[in-house]
């Protein structure tokens, strides 16, 4: 700038240097970014969880293995409840876009309903599996299916608790900017749990099958 | 002495495994207690007659201002400074008397929980605060911005480096620390052989603190990415932005790792889980892969954005720019990049294979590459540069010193031949307080007393900071160069007692070396108690003291809470001399009401609440778990329906703040 400055007087050299007319800056400007840093870190204490599985995956210290405990019916029924939550929580969105405050509502409690099917069933997964004697302190196998998967199952639980949390938001101020800003990192988590979900049915239970 | 055996089973519903065998016996201990407790009472007395608690809780505790949260986070570094270096001298005493048949006045639980606690408190707790204050202070002023994109996250995160902080010092008293070293290894950290709260209080403290660590990383990659000033394009950036970016991107990578293995290690504790164990199929050596995945992007983490203050300070007081401004960008981003394919050489005795070993200890000796490049520019800066060797630029030479050595004894290391013989060896420790003293602590060191006038408005007292000086720099050679002469000898690392009476001066003479870095802490804080006490002869009113290059210099010193009245437009790298060089006057007009975010407590409430969290699952309290969880959820709940957090600084103001700058520059001659 130095070449060009000698020619400008000083008014003009403040508004080169200087943002005079400055408007405040649109709330949340950084959020999504933020929340999408936030989502891949989340994503690297999955693929930790991951590699542990996949070290551990073989120990089974002469204990059950895959074959002997997945139920893969279960699993697809499963991994359709979660599928459909995703969906849903698209028709959500949607409905959002179009201004529609009962709509996302309604969308986000059939969201909530799906999540809860998926929770529900890998609850009793779990209890079928701790009944018959696979419960987590039983083999390194064992410890890593329990850790990855309830890792997941704990997400998508907050995930419910932040759902109600936003349908009640949504209830007192309607469709603001800030909710609606919500509603989309809420978007990217629940979708993010989706595609996690498919590694692990992918990985764990499918591979686990072969 | 024998090895403490004690069996602690007490187990109540109300306060878990706490009882009253969980206060020390030992005298050392006790006495420590004693001083603290008065010493507390002494500063809570003191706050209260003074009627501070207001005060420090509306301008201090409860701001989100990235200016005051950096302070807050230096001074946090500085107490627990002292607290590490105070095990650093117990250990330098122990060794230094143990021999010829002397125990020493440590014994071994003790011992081991010191050396344990230096090492975490020194990483966590000393280095992470300093780093994060830092960037924290300065990065939002360099990129022409008026604070961080989150700025109540940022005030949680302190909160809870905080949390994390106040439970390692309670193991002090309630209880005992880790006796593990200070990266817990299973299977010694597992519930068998750790089997009281050592390992929980570590455990809990890192997994709080690094809560805070993940989000401040999140939020100032947001802040360097999305709120830099106009025409402050990436290659405009100053180097400390830029290794500021890459130590945040780091973070963001590398603490989730941290927050997984520790869960691992957690549910192997609480649950009886096998990640870890020996048997039922678990992996210690997983857990040490995990962890140095984690823990070898952190000494870059630490490292980086030190490298952006030596450029700072390199450029500034040559009076020139920096050479090679993108060779530096380069070789900090391969230097981010390369972090994380070297986390093997920490155990390249492990077994793993000449072919694994060979991989990294090549990629490791890579990295010496782009951190010999940093280093020649520096040196090419200051070339025919109209040097001034103020305290900032005096440490930066020492750094560049001593630095020189450690990294070459690292590339040593490297050579996994060589490694087999100095894995865990005196010279390990030698080399990483060579990189980490010679490096980070130096570098914080320069970049105290070149920004604390910027964070104050006056200089430090140069004499004390010379006498720190003088006594740091060679107290670090005498306090760690017979580390190196041991380790090339065969002593390992954390030993108690000794059995060869030979080689009992080197330690003696590493104590020595320990005593003048004791008189160099105590030198700088007298600079900082002489500095405050003479603040008015010390005084700058231009704001710009050094004769500055970055943008944090165009304002005044202190700032003023929104940093700049007008947003800096940036035509050119070092974009405040190209200003001044201009000959732009600073306008004085025309200023507009400033759009600024609120206060508030909750980033204090819900960092108490997770230390409730982490002091009841220590002990085992179910009940205080429960109620300290919910609590957390409820309170952050209740948080979102605020929908009210930012304000307007009324234009009446900002004209009444620029006035005064007019004043005090006209003043100043300036």
């Amino acid at each position: 700038m130095t070449a060009t400055a000698h020619n400008l007087d000083q008014p003009k050299l403040q508004a080169a240097f200087y943002d005079l007319n400055e408007h405040d800056h649109p709330e949340g400007g950084s959020t999504m970014l933020g929340f999408w840093i936030y989502l891949m870190s989340d994503c690297l204490i999955f693929a930790m969880l991951f590699a542990a599985y996949g070290v551990l995956g073989g120990s089974l210290a002469a204990g059950p293995g895959p074959k002997d405990l997945f139920d893969l019916p279960l699993v697809a029924l499963n991994t359709a409840m979660l599928l459909f939550s995703s969906i849903t929580y698209g028709f959500a969105m949607l409905a959002m876009e179009k201004g529609n405050k009962g709509g996302t509502q309604a969308w986000l409690l059939v969201t909530a309903l799906f999540g809860a099917a998926f929770l529900f069933i890998e609850l009793y997964e779990f209890s079928h599996l701790i009944h018959e004697g696979a419960t987590p302190m039983r083999s390194g196998f064992l410890t890593a299916f329990f850790s990855l998967v309830g890792t997941h199952g704990l997400h998508v639980t907050f995930g419910m608790i932040w759902l109600f949390t936003l349908v009640v938001q949504v209830a007192k101020k309607g469709l603001i900017p800030a909710n609606k800003r919500r509603l989309m990192c809420l978007s990217l988590f629940w979708h993010f749990l989706d595609v996690i979900w498919i590694g692990v049915f992918t990985f764990v239970y499918l591979m686990g099958m072969l | 002495m024998a090895i403490e055996a004690e069996a602690h089973t007490h187990w109540s519903p109300l306060l878990g495994r706490l009882w009253l065998d969980a206060i020390p016996q030992e005298p050392i201990v006790l006495a420590t207690f004693v001083v603290v407790m008065l010493g507390g009472a002494a500063l809570v007395a003191g706050l209260t007659y003074f009627k501070l608690w207001g005060y420090l809780w509306k301008e201090w505790f409860t701001s989100v201002d990235h200016k005051k949260i950096g302070i807050m986070y230096m001074i946090l570094g500085l107490i627990m400074f002292l607290r590490g270096f105070a095990d650093a001298v117990m250990m330098r005493a122990q060794q230094a008397m143990a021999f010829n048949g002397n125990e020493g006045y440590l014994n071994a639980h003790h011992y081991d929980q010191v050396f344990t606690a230096h090492g975490v408190i020194m990483i966590f707790f000393v280095a992470m605060p300093f780093v994060t204050g830092l960037m924290n202070y300065i990065v939002p002023l360099q990129i022409g911005a008026r604070d961080v994109s989150f700025p109540f996250l940022n005030n949680f995160s302190f909160w809870m480096t905080t949390a994390g902080a106040v439970l390692v010092m309670m193991s002090l008293f309630v209880g005992e620390f880790a006796q593990t070293g200070w990266l817990a290894y299973p299977p010694l950290s597992n519930l068998a052989y750790s089997p009281w709260v050592g390992v929980d209080y570590y455990i809990w403290a890192l997994q709080i603190a690094g809560v805070g660590t993940l989000l401040s990383g999140v939020n100032l990659v947001c802040t360097i990415v999305k709120m830099r000033a106009p025409g402050m394009t990436m290659m405009r950036m100053p180097v400390f932005t830029w290794t500021s970016l890459c130590t945040n991107i780091l973070i963001v990578a590398a603490f989730p790792v941290l927050t997984a293995v520790m869960t691992m290690l957690t549910v192997d504790r609480y649950l009886g889980f096998n990640f870890f164990s020996n048997d039922f199929g678990g992996s210690p050596m997983m857990y040490v892969n995990l962890i140095w995945i984690w823990g070898h992007p952190e000494v870059y983490i630490l490292i980086l954005p030190l490298f952006g203050v030596f450029s700072e300070v390199t450029s500034t007081f040559s009076g020139k720019r920096l050479f090679g401004y993108s060779s530096m960008v380069y070789a900090t981003l391969v230097i981010t990049i390369l972090s994380y394919l070297v986390w093997l050489h920490h155990f390249f005795t492990m077994g793993s294979g000449a072919s694994v070993n060979s991989f990294f200890g090549i990629t490791t000796m890579v990295i010496s590459i782009p951190t010999g490049a940093k280093l020649f520019n520096w040196l090419f800066t200051m070339y025919r540069g109209r040097i001034r060797y103020e305290l900032p630029m005096m440490w930066t030479v020492a750094f560049m010193l001593t630095f020189t050595v450690g990294g070459m004894t690292g590339v040593l290391l490297a050579v996994p031949p060589a490694d087999f013989v100095l894995h865990n060896s005196l010279f390990l420790i030698a080399h990483f307080h060579n990189v980490i003293i010679g490096g980070v602590l130096f570098g914080l060191f320069a970049a105290i007393n070149f920004w604390w006038p910027k964070a104050f408005g006056f200089k430090l007292n140069v004499f004390w900071g010379k006498v720190s000086f003088w006594l740091w720099v060679p107290g670090f050679w005498f306090a760690f160069m017979p580390l190196y002469i041991l380790g090339l000898m065969g002593v390992t690392r954390r030993m108690r007692v000794f059995d060869d009476p030979s080689i009992q001066i080197w330690f003696v003479i590493a104590a020595f070396g320990a005593v003048m870095i004791a008189g160099g802490i105590g030198a700088m804080l007298v600079q900082f108690a002489v500095s405050i006490w003479k603040r008015e002869e010390l005084k700058d009113e231009t704001g710009d003291p050094w004769g500055g290059r970055t943008l944090e210099w165009s304002t005044s010193s202190p700032p003023p809470e929104y940093n700049f009245a007008f947003t800096p437009i940036v035509h050119d790298l070092d974009a405040w001399d190209d200003m001044k060089r201009c000959g732009v006057e600073r306008p004085t007009s025309g200023f507009r009401p400033i759009h600024m975010p609120k206060g508030t407590g909750t980033g204090l409430i819900l960092a108490g609440l997770s230390t409730a969290l982490g002091f009841a699952m220590i002990w085992y309290i179910w009940w205080l778990a429960a109620v300290s969880f919910a609590g957390i959820i409820g309170y952050a709940i209740f948080h979102t329906f605020n929908y009210k957090r930012d304000y307007h600084i009324p234009v009446e103001t900002v004209e009444a703040t620029e006035a005064e700058r007019t004043r005090q520059l006209a003043a100043a001659g300036a």
